[in-house]
């Protein structure tokens, strides 16, 4: 299994950019899909496969040591697309298809179809219990990777993820980490609006876990946040990580209720990637 | 591939769950196979691979949808988790967890659900599966069998481990009649022809197989021989063996302990009307949800009797 990819902090910002141009580009190619949805998480998967934090394969996706990133929030898919590109599990020029028939590159992640996909999602709640499926897969062959799970704040208020929290927590399964990108925002309101989360890292703890919270898109605190979790032993960690539903584009993220489930119209399209400058 | 039942020594009547258990422990020497506990471990015998296993053994505590997410993870890494509940449980309140983790992606997972139909009694409706066969049979690429005894229980828990991907196997909670002899043989998709005739055919599965074969002797009593037909793999159905049933004889009925809708009538009806279009009439529960009470007692009120499946057939055989 090769180590992990440590990208300098400039190349990690290039490679953030990058993601978030192809979020933009794909989505408006597409006609929909859920960018803001997809540009709030970007340095935290970034941090992920260029950080230094997880260890994969491209040319062999299904290594049994290998990390695991399950994208929970699957209607994120278009930036976990962007970033499985980024790093070379498939061509960049296959984001041109998300969406279109034919394309492994569905609406929401469908890992039977792509290569870097670890769970098929898009029906929210359910990716943390499959990451601990993962995780235990790991301690009954005695191997020592690491699975990560990010969910959406609103998935939160699903009740399978807490029956998840509270598994994990009781059995101290620490080779699994939980990234909750907290961008504030669900499909039609504010998430204060519809079911209030806060303080979401003391409710998680109350189950067993280690939790911290963040600036999501500080590579300085994802990176720490990162390297703190892997030091935890007995415990499964959540990283709240404090995102802007659209973020690095103003149409968006200057609204960010506004634009759940939309695309920037290719009018828009120029100046979103001008401010996002990739 | 075909199981034998001869390596089989099960006390006459036992529950399909018990036999399931022990088929189950059994089988734990594979080192893949992992079972996942809705915290009914004593109900669905899962408690004898917990014994013999503890490390291979997750009591997730009583949380379906959880269990079934963590099943597929398992089965991403390679293992063949056996997720067992009591039937309703499992299929109704985890029904989109096992479309995400399961059907849609494929995944070899097993789930058994337990306590099924109406003979649990006492408990009643709330802990009845009757929805479940219709529930498992929707999802694309799902093998579902419903056994009719102990011997076929044990045999279909191995098969199913063997065979890849996602299946349901259903069990009930009573002890039940012993349909089979040693010797006889089990194959996933192939129906057992259980007792030959050529005037009407009994398509059953689960306990109405054994009252399909009383049925068949009262019906032999007024001259009618009755062909009984274990379909105990409900998808993917034996088109071959019911075609024939079509064929050979003048009219088909279907018996099985479960809602009208959806399940092995549905399925039999599907192959009848495309391939050989013919006389059918229906045994099950019908539209409605049952009550408390005696398992006899309701098999009795909801028409789940050899004299039900009689007047089914009679009715087939009308001019």
């Amino acid at each position: 299994m090769p180590q992990a990819r440590t990208e300098e902090r400039s190349a990690k910002e290039q490679i953030a950019r990058q993601i978030r141009r192809n979020i933009v580009t794909s989505t408006t190619a597409a006609g929909s899909g859920h960018p803001s949805t997809s540009l709030s998480m970007v340095e935290v998967i970034t941090q992920l496969f260029f950080g230094g934090v997880m260890r994969y394969d491209v040319k062999d996706p299904h290594n049994r040591e290998r990390d695991r990133f399950v994208l929970s929030k699957g209607h994120g898919a278009p930036g976990l697309y962007a970033v499985l590109a980024e790093a070379g599990f498939f061509p960049v020029e296959d984001l041109a298809t998300l969406r279109k028939l034919g394309s492994p590159l569905e609406g929401h992640p469908n890992m039977a179809r792509l290569p870097g996909v670890e769970a098929s999602t898009g029906s929210l709640g359910q990716g943390l219990s499959m990451g601990i499926g993962h995780a235990l897969g790991a301690r009954l062959d005695g191997l020592d990777y690491r699975v990560y799970v990010m969910t959406g704040d609103g998935e939160m208020e699903e009740g399978q993820v807490w029956e998840a929290i509270m598994y994990a927590g009781n059995h101290g399964i620490d080779n699994l980490t939980l990234i909750v990108d907290h961008n504030k925002y669900q499909q039609t309101a504010a998430v204060d609006e519809i079911q209030p989360l806060d303080p979401l890292d003391d409710k998680i703890k109350q189950f067993k876990w280690e939790t911290t919270s963040i600036d999501g898109h500080s590579f300085d605190e994802v990176e720490k946040a990162f390297d703190w979790a892997v030091g935890i032993k007995g415990a499964p960690q959540a990283i709240v990580a404090n995102t802007v539903k659209g973020k690095g584009v103003s149409l968006l993220d200057s609204e960010p209720g506004k634009w759940h489930g939309k695309p920037i119209p290719p009018e828009e399209e120029a100046k979103a990637l001008e401010e996002i400058g990739a | 591939m075909t199981f034998g039942m001869s390596r089989i020594t099960l006390d006459e009547g036992d529950p399909t769950r018990r036999a399931f258990g022990d088929a189950l422990a059994e089988a734990g020497s594979d080192e893949r196979i992992v079972v996942l506990d809705g915290d009914v471990n004593n109900s669905t015998y899962t408690m004898d691979f917990k014994d013999k296993y503890p490390e291979r053994f997750f009591n997730v505590g009583i949380a379906e949808s959880n269990l079934v997410g963590v099943a597929g993870g398992l089965a991403a890494c390679g293992k063949i988790p056996v997720a067992a509940s009591f039937s309703v449980f499992l299929l109704a309140n985890a029904y989109d967890q096992i479309r995400m983790s399961v059907a849609f992606p494929n995944q070899n997972v097993k789930l058994v659900g337990t306590h099924a139909g109406i003979s649990i009694g006492d408990d009643g409706p709330s802990q009845m599966g009757i929805e479940d066969v219709a529930l498992a049979c929707s999802l694309p690429g799902f093998t579902v069998i419903v056994p009719a005894d102990a011997a076929s229980t044990t045999a279909a828990t191995h098969a199913m481990i063997e065979r890849d991907g996602p299946t349901f196997l259903r069990c009930g909670r009573p002890k039940v009649p012993v349909v089979y002899d040693n010797g006889d043989s089990f194959e996933v998709g192939k129906a057992n022809k259980v007792r030959d005739g050529d005037d009407v055919t009994i398509i059953a599965n689960g306990i109405m197989v054994a009252m399909a074969l009383d049925a068949a002797e009262g019906l032999a009593t007024e001259g009618v021989e009755a062909r009984v037909l274990d379909m105990h793999t409900v998808k993917p159905i034996d088109t071959a063996a019911i075609e024939q049933a079509a064929a050979e004889t003048r009219g088909i009925v279907v018996a099985e302990e479960h809602l009208a809708w959806g399940a092995l009538g549905a399925a039999v009806a599907m192959v009848v009307g495309e391939h050989h279009p013919t006389r059918m009439s229906f045994v099950n529960i019908g539209d409605t949800y049952a009550t408390s009470g005696k398992p006899d007692q309701l098999l009795e009120k909801y028409g789940l009797t050899p004299d039900a499946i009689i007047d089914a057939a009679r009715r087939v055989l009308k001019d």
